[in-house]
């Protein structure tokens, strides 16, 4: 007979019994055996499918049966099997990742590594030979959850390389719907999609791909109120938002609960990406956002990709290094982004990384921090403020009353010429950089006694216009068409084209 | 309640001082009397093999746990529970100690305070911890058996 050795913790359920004669034949016979005998034993040592749970070790000799044969591990007439629970734990986060942040579980504390079945096994067979990666890694793959805010052009391919290298829970936040504009760089998403929420697509998507993970959805904004919550459960962070309140926003927040916060970003032909907040072997946390951009940029300086346009494949190849420094970050194979800044210039084909370090006067996490809670990243960022401040709107429904009234307006477009020869409202174009260039010879042609109406593709660029006018000449009858040209057609003219 | 005589406290208390800044850990062993009573006999220091962090983190190798187990079938005593050491953090589990814990054991948290504390000068406190029925930890009262 083989000899099971009991972990004390557990043998109130073995009648205080240390040792277990059993059966030869495998571990899995074995773990058979005993629950039959000790019914109270299954709850602690197999999980609801009747998987050994991921906590318990259980060693032959002294090799674990993950490094053998797993559950098919040979048992002879004299081996002795010891069954070993992880024993772990540790302090709660410190205190300058913020109280909320104290009683976070993190599933790499628990010790122990998941088991595979045996599909899973030959689903992952190429990274397990890696050397240098191998079983290890890929354990700390599945045992590791990770958060991708943004389920677009970066979130589509960093979803789907993290869900097929199998992660094993990934959560995933978005708000928005599937429209058919995103197609040409969101490649998780189909025709049949356009008009389904980002989230629920994606999911559907990912669980065809891999049915061995889990996948957590999240519907909604991201704003200060739900991060922490949201942020909580996970180990590592992925950023594929694309506007700045949201960039300040999951870095406070990663770094408020001391997470790593893997980042990307896109604009036009070039990609960024870095790690933040990584904590070396010491524990200390490397850079985060706010020691490269300590500052949010003016409103309107740098427009989004939906103002200003990103090649598709750019997202495709930025969002894959993004996966690449999560799967670094989970596994610790390699060195990561952390201290380094990666850009990616797509027309020129080059590629620079720069080192960044901490800042002292880093508001969140310098010498005196002054940011112990989220805050508002729309007022931070200046947008509210903006709006605030006396610039005067008309809605795309106003306009048209004004057209249909045959009142005298000027209106002006100040998108590219390429954008106009797409759809265009029959407004007189100046683009935005003429503008700005020429203010003065621009502004003989803008009509001061009667209403200027000034529209872009959603308001971001006619804003900045509006803005450099009445700086320099004191206009006081511009007018930003809200929402730009898509919302005209949407409102008013739905038969034009959209872009 | 759990009885920490003054010699198995100071081994306690070293280890968590030498190894701070970084959380220690290790077994401690005895017996338990019919009123559940534990007594600590003797302790077996064990390195914290937490890749990593382990400043907030301890985790100990199956192999050292595999000797802790042999340690108390050699002595005839029973493997009574586990120590760690909380660096500047109070002698209160965290969740992680919890998701992590097993039954049965008993978990003494020694919080060290920085690396010149004692337990004269309040810098060193410890606390006992065992996990009821639902899975949470209740406090374990520890005698000094000096006084009892």
């Amino acid at each position: 007979m083989a000899t099971v050795i009991i972990p004390t913790p557990l043998r109130k359920f073995t009648n205080n019994t240390a040792r277990l004669a059993v059966s030869a034949g495998t571990i899995q016979d074995t773990v058979n055996e005993i629950t039959l005998n000790f019914p109270d034993l299954k709850k602690h040592l197999l999980d609801e499918s009747g998987n050994i749970r991921s906590y318990v070790n259980i060693f032959v000799g002294n090799d674990d049966i993950r490094n053998l044969q797993q559950e098919k591990t040979t048992v002879k007439e004299d081996t002795v099997i010891s069954i070993v629970p992880a024993i772990a734990g540790g302090a709660p986060e410190p205190p300058s990742s913020g109280k909320a942040s104290s009683d976070a579980p993190q599933p790499s504390s628990s010790g122990a590594a998941p088991l595979f079945t045996k599909e899973e096994l030959a689903r992952y067979d190429r990274h397990i030979i890696i050397p240098g990666f191998g079983m290890e890694a890929q354990q700390k793959l599945k045992a590791a959850k990770v958060l991708v805010i943004g389920s677009g052009g970066l979130g589509s391919p960093v979803l789907l390389y993290l869900a097929a290298a199998g992660v094993g829970t990934i959560g995933i936040v978005d708000f928005d719907v599937v429209d058919d504009s995103n197609l040409q760089r969101q490649v998780l998403f189909g025709v049949n999609e356009i008009g389904k929420p980002k989230v629920e697509a994606a999911k559907r998507r990912l669980e065809a791909l891999n049915p061995y993970i889990q996948l957590r959805i999240y519907n909604t904004h991201i704003n200060s109120q739900n991060a922490l919550d949201i942020l909580r459960d996970y180990d590592v962070i992925a950023d594929g938002t694309d506007n700045f309140p949201t960039r300040y926003l999951v870095n406070d927040a990663s770094v408020l609960l001391g997470k790593p916060n893997v980042y990307a970003s896109i604009f036009q032909f070039e990609g960024q990406v870095s790690v933040f907040n990584y904590k070396d072997a010491q524990g200390n946390p490397g850079p985060n956002y706010r020691d490269l951009y300590p500052s949010p940029p003016p409103p309107g300086l740098v427009p989004s990709c939906a103002e200003g346009g990103v090649l598709g494949v750019l997202p495709g190849i930025i969002g894959s290094l993004q996966a690449l420094e999560v799967i670094k970050v989970i596994t610790g194979v390699g060195d990561t982004l952390s201290g380094r800044f990666y850009i990616f210039d797509a027309l020129n084909f080059e590629s620079r990384t720069f080192n960044i370090k901490r800042r002292e006067d880093n508001p969140i996490n310098g010498k005196n921090p002054t940011i112990t809670a989220l805050i508002d990243y729309e007022q931070f960022c200046g947008m509210r403020a903006v709006e605030e401040k006396s610039m005067k709107e008309i809605t795309a429904k106003e306009l048209y009353d004004l057209q249909v009234k045959g009142e005298k307006f000027q209106l002006i477009d100040v998108r590219e010429p390429h954008e106009y020869d797409i759809v265009n409202i029959g407004a007189e174009l100046i683009p935005l950089g003429t503008i700005l260039d020429n203010t003065d010879a621009i502004a003989g042609r803008i009509d001061t006694d009667k209403k200027v109406i000034i529209h872009c593709k959603m308001g971001g660029r006619s804003a900045k216009a509006i803005r450099a006018l009445e700086e320099k000449f004191k206009f006081t009858n511009l007018y930003n068409l809200k929402g730009g040209i898509l919302s005209y057609i949407d409102e008013v003219q739905p038969e034009l084209t959209k872009y | 309640m759990i009885i920490i005589e003054p010699h198995i406290r100071q081994l306690l208390v070293e280890d968590a001082v030498n190894t701070f800044p970084d959380e220690c850990c290790g077994f401690f062993f005895g017996r338990e009397e019919t009123d559940g009573t534990r007594v600590i006999i003797d302790i077996l220091v064990v390195d914290n093999s937490k890749q990593g962090d382990k400043k907030r983190r301890f985790e100990i190798s199956p192999l050292d746990y595999m000797t802790a187990e042999q340690h108390a079938l050699d002595h005839d005593w029973t493997l009574l529970g586990v120590y760690h050491s909380h660096p500047k953090h109070p002698a209160i589990p965290s969740e992680h100690d919890r998701v992590a814990a097993q039954p049965y054991f008993s978990y003494v948290i020694v919080s060290v305070m920085d690396k010149d504390a004692t337990i004269e000068n309040g810098g060193i406190t410890l606390r006992s911890w065992l996990l009821n029925e639902e899975q949470q930890f209740e406090e374990e009262k520890i005698i000094d058996y000096q006084f009892t």
